[in-house]
Order: structure tokens, then C-alpha cells, then sequence
């Protein structure tokens, strides 16, 4: 099993993550928070990496829409056209997958290329 | 993203310098421009500058097309000098908010690895250290050996770099005489003194936490107490 430091957590090391896992003939898609209304928990910038195995580090919220930014994710990973998700109060999605912080958040989901 | 793209992300990081991913969010087109450098050129240079200043990324919206400007910028690091009983509290906090820390002592009774396991232990003198150590705008140094002549050589250095904060551990006594002493120096109303914010704290853990709380003021609010 991997072990995780805190280093980890920064999106300059995930970035170097998401390298390894391509390396290693994983599949890769990068989640970036674009921008955020009202309350909540992760700012502009913040990023997630998905594997073709879901497995997941970083995160774009406080772990409400992880699950659901997954599940595109896997798909962009095989079409590999980038898209724009957004959830939030008012959004049904959003409140099947929790965002109870009360803010609308638009996250970038894209594939990292193999070349 | 491209891979050649998130290569140069990486070689951007492990150089620690500034650089900005623009991404069309319409397009999915990306580049990556390094604007801190003199010869920089883009449409969006100023306001790319600003975001780098502001550590804030966000989407820049000119006539219907949008971008996202996406800032990485070093590290921010938490130079100590002085491996004292504050220290040993000071270094895993900083670590655990997010700072690469280094710490600073000649004394190498003090500053050691069975001291300081997990810690980068630098043993220069104050000022030889600062300069290997190239302060930046990331930056923060926190003075604490009580000794002026480690002390004061720090603060020299300091105040000739553009670390964000500057703060010197002493009583309101202890810190008057060392504006004395250092009155030939410019920039010393930069120095945080008495150190950190005003709570109320007694012993080395608390006033680590103070120390802490009153960085984060610093970056995150800007201009001293």
C-alpha cells in the first residue's frame, strides 16, 4: 500500500502523481476547481487526480462531490473531451451528492494526454 | 491536458518558480507562461501578475471567451532560526499548514536531527544561510534564538530579501534594544515584534501557534497587526 505524506496533498505533487500513474499505464483525468460561489470549501485552483481504477488524491470540495466528479472523470478518461462540471444549491445532482456547504462550485475535468 | 504540458509543470515546481496554466474552458486549449520573468509577453500579463500576487486563481472573462488562469506558485517556506523549545513546536505545525520548513542554527546542540527529526537543518551562520537559502515572496523567516549576534545578522539579511513576513521573538524591551541596535537598517518597521499575534500565550506551543496565526495574517490579510 501507498503511503501518504502530507506532501502529497499540494497540487504541484499531484501533478507529479498523475506523471507516475501515467507511467505506471494508468489511465489519468485531472479535476480543477474553476470557480466558486457562496460557501465552500476548496478555492480556485484546487485539483483532484482519478485513475482508471478510481483511485483518487487531492479533492475539489470537502468530499461531497468527489464521488459524482468520479464518475465523469472515468468517462472523459475513454472520450477524452474535457468538461465543465457544476454543482449547487438548486442543482438536483448537487443535493443527491451533498453539497450541503450552501455554494455552487464549477470543477474542469479533463484527460492528461499521453503525449 | 498535454503530457509535455504537465512535464513542464513539474520541472516549474521542482525549480520553484512561478508559472500560470491558461486553459480556454470553451476550447480546452492550454499554455503555460512563466510571468514573473522580465522578457514575459501575454494579452493578460497584468492580470495574470495580479493573480501570482494574490496566490489566486480564477476564470478571466474578456469579450465571451473565458479563461481560466490557474496560478502554481513555490512553495511557501518557513525559515526558523534559532532551534530552541518554540521550535520544536513551531516545525511540525508549519509543516502540518503546508509549509516546507527550514531550520536555522550555527549551534549544532541545537540544531540536530535527534531534535528536529523531519526537518530540514541548515548549520550555517544566520546570514550565510539566508542568502544560500534565497528568500522569495513565499517566503516567511521567524527569529527566535533571544541571541543578538545570531539574531541580528538574520534580520539584516531578511529585510534585504522579499520574504512576506519577518518576525522576532523578544519582550517589548528586548525589541526596543534591538531597533537600537539596528537603527543603521532600513525596513525594520517590517519586523513583527514582539512576535505574533497577541493571545494570551504562555509556553512554547502556544506562542508557536501565535507565531503561526500571525503568518497566516500576513499572507492571507496582508501588512502586519
Amino acid at each position: 500500500m501507498n503511503t501518504l505524506t502530507k506532501q502529497d496533498l499540494s497540487s504541484g505533487d499531484l501533478l507529479a502523481t498523475a506523471a507516475s500513474w501515467q507511467d505506471a499505464g494508468k489511465k489519468v483525468a485531472l479535476a480543477t476547481v474553476i470557480q466558486t460561489w457562496g460557501s465552500s470549501p476548496r478555492q480556485a485552483g484546487s485539483m483532484m487526480i482519478i485513475d482508471n481504477d478510481m483511485t483518487m488524491l487531492g479533492s475539489v470540495s470537502g468530499g461531497c462531490i468527489e464521488g459524482a466528479v468520479i464518475q465523469e472523470a472515468l468517462e472523459i478518461m475513454d472520450h477524452g473531451k474535457a468538461q465543465i462540471l457544476e454543482f449547487g444549491v438548486g442543482d438536483e445532482q448537487a443535493w443527491d451528492v451533498g453539497l450541503a456547504c450552501g455554494g455552487t462550485i464549477q470543477v474542469y475535468v479533463e484527460r492528461l494526454e499521453a503525449a | 491536458m498535454k503530457r509535455d504540458l504537465l512535464n513542464q509543470l513539474n520541472l516549474a515546481k521542482s525549480e520553484k518558480r512561478t508559472v500560470a496554466l491558461l486553459t480556454d474552458i470553451e476550447s480546452g486549449t492550454q499554455e503555460l507562461i512563466s510571468p514573473l520573468e522580465e522578457n514575459a509577453e501575454h494579452p493578460l500579463l497584468p492580470e495574470i501578475r495580479k493573480a501570482v500576487r494574490d496566490d489566486k486563481s480564477y476564470v478571466h472573462e474578456l469579450s465571451g471567451s473565458k479563461t481560466f488562469i490557474q496560478i502554481f506558485n513555490p512553495p511557501l517556506r518557513i525559515i526558523i532560526v534559532g532551534a530552541v523549545h518554540i521550535s520544536q513546536f513551531l516545525v511540525p505545525m508549519s509543516q502540518l499548514a503546508g509549509y516546507e520548513v527550514i531550520l536555522v542554527d550555527p549551534r549544532s546542540a541545537f540544531g540536530n536531527p535527534t531534535r528536529f527529526p523531519d526537518c530540514v537543518i541548515n548549520n550555517e551562520w544566520p546570514d550565510d544561510a539566508m542568502e544560500e537559502l534565497k528568500l522569495d515572496h513565499r517566503t516567511a523567516v521567524v527569529i527566535l534564538t533571544h541571541d543578538p549576534k545570531l539574531d541580528d545578522p538574520a534580520i539584516e539579511a531578511t529585510l534585504q530579501s522579499d520574504a512576506f513576513y519577518i518576525g522576532a521573538l523578544g519582550s517589548k524591551r528586548t525589541h526596543a534594544k534591538r531597533l537600537e541596535r539596528l537603527e543603521h537598517v532600513e525596513g525594520l518597521d517590517r519586523i513583527d515584534g514582539p512576535i505574533g499575534l497577541p493571545i494570551g500565550a504562555k509556553n512554547p506551543a502556544e506562542i508557536a501557534v501565535s507565531i503561526l496565526a500571525a503568518i497566516t495574517d500576513t499572507l492571507r490579510n496582508g501588512a502586519p497587526k
